[in-house]
């Protein structure tokens, strides 16, 4: 992975953690490990707070009928990639 | 014997549901319920997943035109799909997805359409007809059903569309499912009842419901909830145009009501009600902390417990939240005033979705190598505003499970949301001689948890 990717990965990590104050440090999250459902646990209800996080900081809204949706929300990795492909800011 | 008809369109070009940015007029959605009642499975009890709002629509009125029953539990975990089954054994499920995941008998909803009828007749519905069994999560591991019957939930749908002031004009999108009390009221029946417009969609991202009132003519009606509404106003740019808002599952702060109003200069009501009842009173959130009930619908004090009987209301219910009726409770006036404070400890609700303790507690027990556990409900904190979601806390005894194992156990019998963060092992409980667990024993085992630990989240 280049370096900007790993950077921008820890940077997402950090967010996902904070805004669902998880008791778990961003580097815990694995980054190939589903964040739904097994793996890291989140709902749907976490996914909209990441949403809203992404948006504010990276200059773009997530939709769900987007079709690939599911995945992006399979790991810290896809996520990670969605938001450098669709990054305003 | 009193009948109520299907819908109260007036016209069979009518529209009666948005999908995507076309409209669907009633003599096609007659003629799909014909057509989906036709070709329904023999069982007497459905349960009803559809994710497009409009295939729900069809298929409960499907069901209820063929007389069958439709299932809704509070959640849709595999466990309370077996309890389902076992409650109504000849249950079958109808999907509009692919791969529902589901282990009962599918029908999957037609893709064909049907021609639509030239002279559709509106099929007319018995008043005592059981239509739906909705469950709450009771006490003791089991669901309780809560039958519905057709004339109940009409005379309820349509006191609240009065009462908020909705009419055949307005078209509606909802965040909410409509497998619930509140979603299939707001969402569904009332729609149908009032003649009125529904949206297909299940918005989820800000962005989606942004999408979905876009579809629709004006005047437009928003049904959420506090968690949905202060999502969508986080995102203040390009917020289209909204003439009424509802707000229900939990109490809204009044800032963000007005934060609503103001946003949308529109008005913003907020419903109360459970499963049990239905939708029972409303507030204007900027105006005033103060419920009305509906219509004819009457509280009564009776020792610690409120009862809510009257309206649309079969039998008196007893109420699970901490009710203070204002005034006198006189059974001579239209309306009962009432404020809201909180619900009964053994009662939780997070975003929205509630259960009680007990059950979890039931559920968390039931798990093979769980020698103890008990769920907490989130620290109160009145600084915190409604809309902001706090999570359940357990603590448990499992020296054999690993944290992995006991969360994928639970995942499979409670609802994500109540899912515990943190989950904390625990040596034993500190239960009293009567094995009770004594508040303050029980956080002070807790604060020792939490200090040191920072792996409590299995990954």
């Amino acid at each position: 992975m280049p370096d900007t990717n790993q950077e921008l990965q820890n940077e997402v990590a950090e967010l996902v953690a904070s805004a669902l104050n998880l008791d778990i440090s961003p580097d815990e999250i694995e980054p190939d490990a589903p964040l739904y459902g097994e793996g890291l646990g989140l709902d749907s209800i976490d996914i909209l707070e990441v949403a809203l996080v992404v948006s504010k900081r990276f200059g773009f809204q997530l939709r769900s009928d987007d079709a690939d949706n599911t995945r992006i929300f399979s790991s810290l990795a896809s996520l990670t990639q969605h938001i450098a492909a669709n990054r305003t800011k | 014997m009193s009948s109520l008809p299907l819908i109260a369109h007036r016209h069979p070009d009518a529209v009666m549901a948005w999908r995507g940015g076309t409209p669907v007029r009633v003599r096609q959605f007659l003629g799909e319920v014909d057509h989906v009642a036709g070709q329904l499975p023999p069982g007497r009890h459905v349960l009803n997943l559809c994710g497009d709002r409009y295939h729900f629509a069809v298929a409960l009125a499907a069901s209820i035109v063929s007389g069958r029953i439709s299932l809704l539990p509070s959640s849709q975990t595999p466990e309370s799909l077996r309890q389902m089954q076992r409650f109504a054994p000849d249950v079958f499920c109808v999907t509009d997805r692919a791969d529902s995941g589901v282990e009962l008998p599918l029908f999957h909803f037609p893709e064909s359409q049907p021609e639509s009828p030239a002279e559709p007749v509106i099929p007319q519905i018995d008043s005592d007809q059981v239509i739906a069994q909705l469950f709450t999560s009771g006490s003791t591991g089991m669901p309780v059903p809560h039958p519905k019957r057709w004339g109940s939930l009409v005379r309820g749908v349509q006191a609240g569309a009065e009462r908020l002031r909705v009419t055949r004009e307005h078209a509606l999108v909802g965040t909410v499912p409509p497998q619930h009390m509140y979603g299939l009221e707001f969402t569904v029946l009332m729609p149908l009842q009032i003649g009125a417009a529904l949206h297909a969609g299940h918005p989820f991202y800000p962005a989606d419901i942004c999408v979905a009132l876009k579809d629709l003519p004006r005047p437009r009606m928003l049904v959420t909830t506090p968690y949905h509404l202060r999502m969508l106003l986080a995102e203040q740019s390009a917020l289209p145009a909204v003439d009424l808002l509802l707000s229900a599952t939990a109490p809204l702060s009044q800032n963000l009501a007005v934060a609503a109003e103001t946003c949308f200069a529109a008005p913003l009501f907020e419903i109360y009600g459970c499963t049990e009842t239905g939708q029972l009173a409303s507030r204007r959130t900027t105006a005033g902390a103060i419920w009305q009930t509906l219509p004819e619908v009457h509280l009564r004090r009776e020792g610690e417990a409120v009862w809510a009987e009257g309206g649309h209301i079969e039998a008196a219910t007893r109420l699970h939240d901490d009710i203070e009726l204002m005034g006198a409770a006189d059974l001579t006036t239209d309306f009962a005033y009432f404020l809201l404070h909180g619900r009964h400890a053994d009662l939780v609700n997070i975003a929205g979705k509630r259960t009680s303790l007990a059950y979890l507690n039931h559920q968390l027990n039931a798990i093979p190598g769980v020698r103890d556990g008990v769920f907490l409900p989130p620290p109160e904190d009145a600084a915190d505003a409604p809309e902001n979601v706090r999570r359940l806390t357990a603590l448990v005894v499992a020296p054999e499970l690993t944290p992995a194992a006991l969360m994928q156990a639970l995942r499979e019998r409670i609802d994500p949301l109540f899912l515990p963060r943190p989950l904390l092992f625990v040596a034993a409980l500190p239960r009293n001689a009567t094995g009770k667990l004594p508040r303050q024993a029980t956080q002070n085992l807790l604060a020792s948890q939490r200090a040191p630990n920072t792996d409590a989240i299995p990954s």
